[in-house]
């Protein structure tokens, strides 16, 4: 069985965002990168299966810059068998990461079962790569997954949508399923884990090698920016007792009046 | 070559062993603090990662990592919890003297079983009337035909209450100070060993302290590290290689108090600006930045010179008086800068306070590090 | 004038709020509507007024449950068809799940989640928030047409003078052949309130709540005033609320006209989920929490006591 992760590496959610000084994208000089949240519920996802099947080899991929490979390091180091970096910007657009994803698939020569993802990637947030990856791939995809069940080829999967309302799926691999946070708890890469990662091939390819060029370019952004600031709210004391029917009633008051949203 | 860049590998082991402590041991640290409970879940989910046992050679299973290794993981886990860290580090340093002067057999006796399953070993070295004056010890060890017998008393004892294996330092005869020293090994079980109840401390609270006694405790000859009186050198060698982990400890708990003190200062608003502004606050944050450095730098230099088979005695001790001095200031500072909130346990600082102290004194006081400095600069 | 498609969700009778945004947003321009199965007069009226011209109603075996895979060949059809130069959608779960396939199956660029936008003649120009909202950006989309948008609830607001559209309604018969992937079942959630994307108010609780029980003065609150209730990731990651009720970075991106912060200190990543909320009101113990410099109205206090009168003021205010 062959199991495809694609994770990315994204600024850390601490991470104080600045806009760089052509407001083309933001400072990434100081900023410590992690493995995209939701793209750990994939990657322990994947190792669940190869704990279940030996025989599973799990290749993680991940587009993005070459002056960090922790996320895919970090990958490896929690089980998986290898893994492949093809070197692009980190905010490259979701149509050619896509692309990227499906040569860098298809050079493999492996026929992929299954293909693993985050729901979203917290840096861009755009939520475009997973369907786009299956689109291109002629499979079927099933995304914001909190439930999986595999049963031969068989799949259950649960898919979250509003108001914590569940769509259950059955369909068969191959598929491309994007998983969402409560799907499993990521393990730790182990110590032994990180020792033995070195040891593990890590592939890399250029964008030309896995047939993106600058053309399949379909979104431009410009002119980052920082929200703009609100004005300083009112704040008021009502730690006595005495104090705290006056400013409730102050603030439902001005709700309505002020700010009228009520 | 001067290098101050970690390898690709210790960067992840850093970053593994943090998020650790953050995840795993922070959230329940307060919880452990006040119901004083040992956290053996904690303890046994670190042992699978791999963070526990760090100085047994891959020969032995272990994982084979440096002391500089050991230094960075122990940063972190102390930056977790210090009194967590005591319990896991103590492991290391009851282990480290069968490393040192065990036989291949021996290692492979009493080392390897810790690379197959979570134990708890404990050093001891100290006696209710011997702690700085470790030479001058009374637990006795007798020759006998088939063996040896332990009589004695020990004092402060890590992990004694769960301990799987002790390594009990002893002499032939008080007499001979240094020159009597054993070092042997005493399994958990063994008839006469008597454990004591745990001690209520200031800090380290869920750290198991207790006193033992071992009323003629029988062991084999094979459980003896070396000859008899090879103890002292043992023991002084296992220092050389403890001494910048405790330092490592120390650094982990001065930078938690730091982090908290420069998230507190730019929240807490006084005189209409953050008290980040003042430049009263500033200093005392400076201070505790840059003490930090060079705790830090002393405590990898004392653990790359054994890395590289120099001498280290001399730097293993400066590092943990340095080390341990500037986590008490900086969790001190840590507390003020905090004012009213930092003296209520409802906040995180009066707990880095009390853990602190005790690193000025186990392992070797900082009053004994300088005497160690002073003979070895002086000699 | 750009020829514009509203792909335009059903809920019960009435089109999904977002579409009607969209809608009037897009006033002047040539904007049809687009629905799948059968299309209730109400929701018919409803994208007239607000300037649809065409709406229909795509029909074929295949598209009573919602699949990527059968939505997307049906709406392939209709837009190769009429030959949109843009789509539109709202950000809902269907429009993320859809709409990048739909974009894929014509290899056509997709503006994920925009704000706000303008037409300079009838080039879109877009506004979107990055990292949760700590940043935003001008987005413009490149190569071939149509180029495909989804819009976040609530952001654009309605537009009270659209001016209305014919509305001539069309069924259509389209083929989507084979579907792999296909929802067999709906589990419905707890909360038969808005989504927390979609709601117009949000009461979060944060750490302070303590346990999931203490959620129930929420609750009570956000019955008076008809709130969706959220949670900080503090409050997930202790257990008290799923993570389908969370707010931040690696929650939920929210943008009410009202979001209600119960002791939550405001952590950057929650900060940043919830910021472009319209009014922020905060209640916590501590008077430095980084949440009250978010806050348009502060309330230093124990929402123990806060909340519970809240309800009340709020109940005395609305029943009069």
């Amino acid at each position: 069985m062959n199991i495809f992760v694609c994770i990315k590496q994204v600024p850390d959610t601490e991470t104080k965002v600045t806009p760089n000084s052509s407001g083309t994208y933001i400072e990434t000089n100081s900023i410590k990168w992690i493995m995209n949240p939701y793209d750990e519920f994939a990657v322990e996802q994947s190792l669940l299966i190869k704990a279940a099947k030996p025989e599973a080899n799990v290749t993680v991929i991940r587009v993005g810059g070459s002056k960090d490979t922790e996320a895919l390091r970090t990958a490896m180091a929690m089980g998986a068998d290898e893994a492949i970096l093809i070197e692009a910007s980190d905010n490259l657009d979701s149509y050619m990461t896509a692309k990227a994803l499906k040569g860098a698939i298809e050079k493999t020569g492996k026929k992929p079962d299954l293909i693993l993802t985050g729901k979203q990637a917290i840096d861009d947030d755009c939520l475009q790569v997973p369907q786009l990856l299956a689109q291109m791939l002629g499979l079927p995809s099933v995304s914001v997954v909190v439930g999986f069940e595999l049963a031969g080829n068989d799949l259950t999967l649960r898919r979250e949508i509003e108001g914590g309302t569940i769509e259950i799926y059955k369909l068969q691999s191959p598929c491309l399923v994007a998983c969402n946070k409560g799907l499993n708890t990521p393990r730790y890469a182990s110590l032994p884990g990180i020792m033995k990662a070195k040891k593990k091939p890590l592939t890399t390819y250029k964008l030309s090698d896995v047939g993106v060029a600058d053309a399949d370019m379909r979104i431009k952004y410009s002119a980052f920016s920082l929200p703009p600031e609100k004005p300083a709210g009112k704040k008021m004391d009502a730690m006595d007792a005495a104090k705290q029917n006056e400013v409730v009633k102050k603030v439902v008051g001005l709700l309505r009046t002020e700010a009228k949203v009520i | 070559m001067l290098n101050f860049e970690l390898t690709q590998e210790q960067k992840e082991i850093k970053e593994m062993a943090l998020k650790f402590a953050k995840q795993e041991m922070q959230p329940k640290a307060t919880e452990h603090d006040q119901s004083a409970k040992f956290p053996i879940d904690i303890f046994k989910k670190a042992w699978e990662l791999g963070l526990l046992n760090t100085c047994i050679p891959s020969e032995f299973g272990g994982n084979g990592f440096s002391v500089v290794d050991g230094t960075l993981i122990t940063e972190c886990l102390a930056y977790g919890c210090m009194g967590m860290n005591t319990s896991i580090m103590s492991n290391d340093l009851a282990l480290l003297p069968i490393v040192i002067g065990g036989s291949k057999e021996q290692k492979e006796k009493f080392l390897r079983p810790f690379t197959e399953s979570y134990k708890i070993a404990s050093f001891c070295l100290t006696e209710p009337s011997n702690g700085s004056d470790a030479a001058g010890i009374k637990t006795l060890i007798k020759e006998t035909p088939d063996g040896y017998i332990i009589n004695g008393e020990k004092m402060w004892i890590t992990n004694a209450g769960f301990a799987d294996l002790f390594v009990v330092y002893c002499t032939i005869d008080p007499k001979l100070k240094h020159k009597g020293i054993c070092a042997v090994v005493i399994e958990k079980g063994t008839p006469g060993i008597e454990i004591g109840k745990a001690e209520k401390k200031m800090g380290h609270r869920c750290s198991d302290t207790r006193g033992l006694r071992f009323n003629n405790v029988k062991i084999a000859k094979n459980h003896l590290l070396g000859n008899l009186g090879d103890g002292w050198k043992i023991a002084m060698k296992t220092l050389d290689h403890s001494r910048p982990l405790i330092a490592s400890s120390a650094i982990g708990g001065a930078q938690c108090a730091y982090e908290h003190s420069i998230k507190y200062a730019k929240e807490r608003i006084q005189f209409d600006v953050p008290i980040a502004r003042h430049q009263a606050i500033q200093f005392m944050i400076a201070n505790m930045a840059m003490k930090i450095e060079a705790a830090r730098l002393l405590t990898q230099r004392a653990a790359w010179m054994l890395d590289h088979g120099i001498k280290n005695t001399e730097f293993a001790s400066m590092a943990k008086a340095f080390a341990a001095d500037s986590c008490m200031e900086i969790t001190t500072d840590a507390v003020q800068i905090f004012g009213g909130y930092g003296y209520s346990v409802e906040y995180p600082v009066e707990k880095l306070m009390r853990d602190a102290k005790l690193i000025q004194i186990y392992e070797g006081t900082s009053q004994i590090q300088r005497m160690v400095v002073a003979r070895e600069v002086l000699s | 004038m750009a020829k514009i498609l509203v792909f335009t969700e059903l809920n019960g009778e009435h089109a999904k709020g977002v579409a009607l945004e969209i809608l009037g947003k897009l006033n002047g321009h040539n904007v049809d509507c687009v629905c799948i199965g059968k299309t209730p007069k109400t929701a018919i009226e409803e994208m007239a007024k607000n300037g649809a011209s065409n709406v229909f109603s795509l029909q074929s075996t295949g598209l009573q449950n919602y699949s990527a895979e059968g939505y997307a060949a049906a709406l392939k059809e209709i837009i190769q068809k009429n030959n949109y130069d843009y789509v539109f959608a709202g950000s809902t779960s269907v429009g993320k799940d859809l709409f990048p396939r739909l974009a894929g199956t014509l290899n056509c660029g997709m503006a994920s989640e925009v704000t706000n936008f303008l037409f300079e003649g009838d080039k879109f120009l877009g506004t979107r928030p990055l990292f949760a909202g700590k940043c935003y950006a001008k987005v413009e989309i490149l190569g071939p047409k149509p180029h495909f948008v989804t819009v976040r609830p609530n952001a654009l607001g309605m537009n009270a003078a659209a001016k209305a559209g014919t509305g001539a309604a069309t069924d259509v018969s389209v083929n989507v052949g084979d579907i792999k992937a296909i929802v067999k079942e709906v589990v419905k959630g707890a909360s038969e309130k808005l989504d927390l994307t979609e709601a117009n108010i949000i009461v979060s609780g944060g750490r302070a709540m303590k346990n999931a029980e203490n959620f129930k003065i929420l609750n009570e609150l956000a019955d008076v005033i008809g709130a969706t209730v959220g949670a900080s990731r503090a409050a997930v990651d202790s257990g008290f609320a799923p993570h389908s009720m969370q707010v931040g970075q690696t929650g939920k991106t929210v943008s009410p006209a009202l979001y209600i912060a119960c002791g939550i200190s405001g952590a950057i990543q929650h900060l940043a989920g919830m910021r472009t909320s319209k009014v922020i009101v905060a209640i916590n113990t501590d008077p430095d929490a980084p949440i009250f410099t978010k806050a348009d109205y502060g309330i230093v206090g124990d929402l123990f006591q806060i909340v519970p009168l809240l309800t009340a003021e709020f109940k005395n205010l609305l029943l009069k």
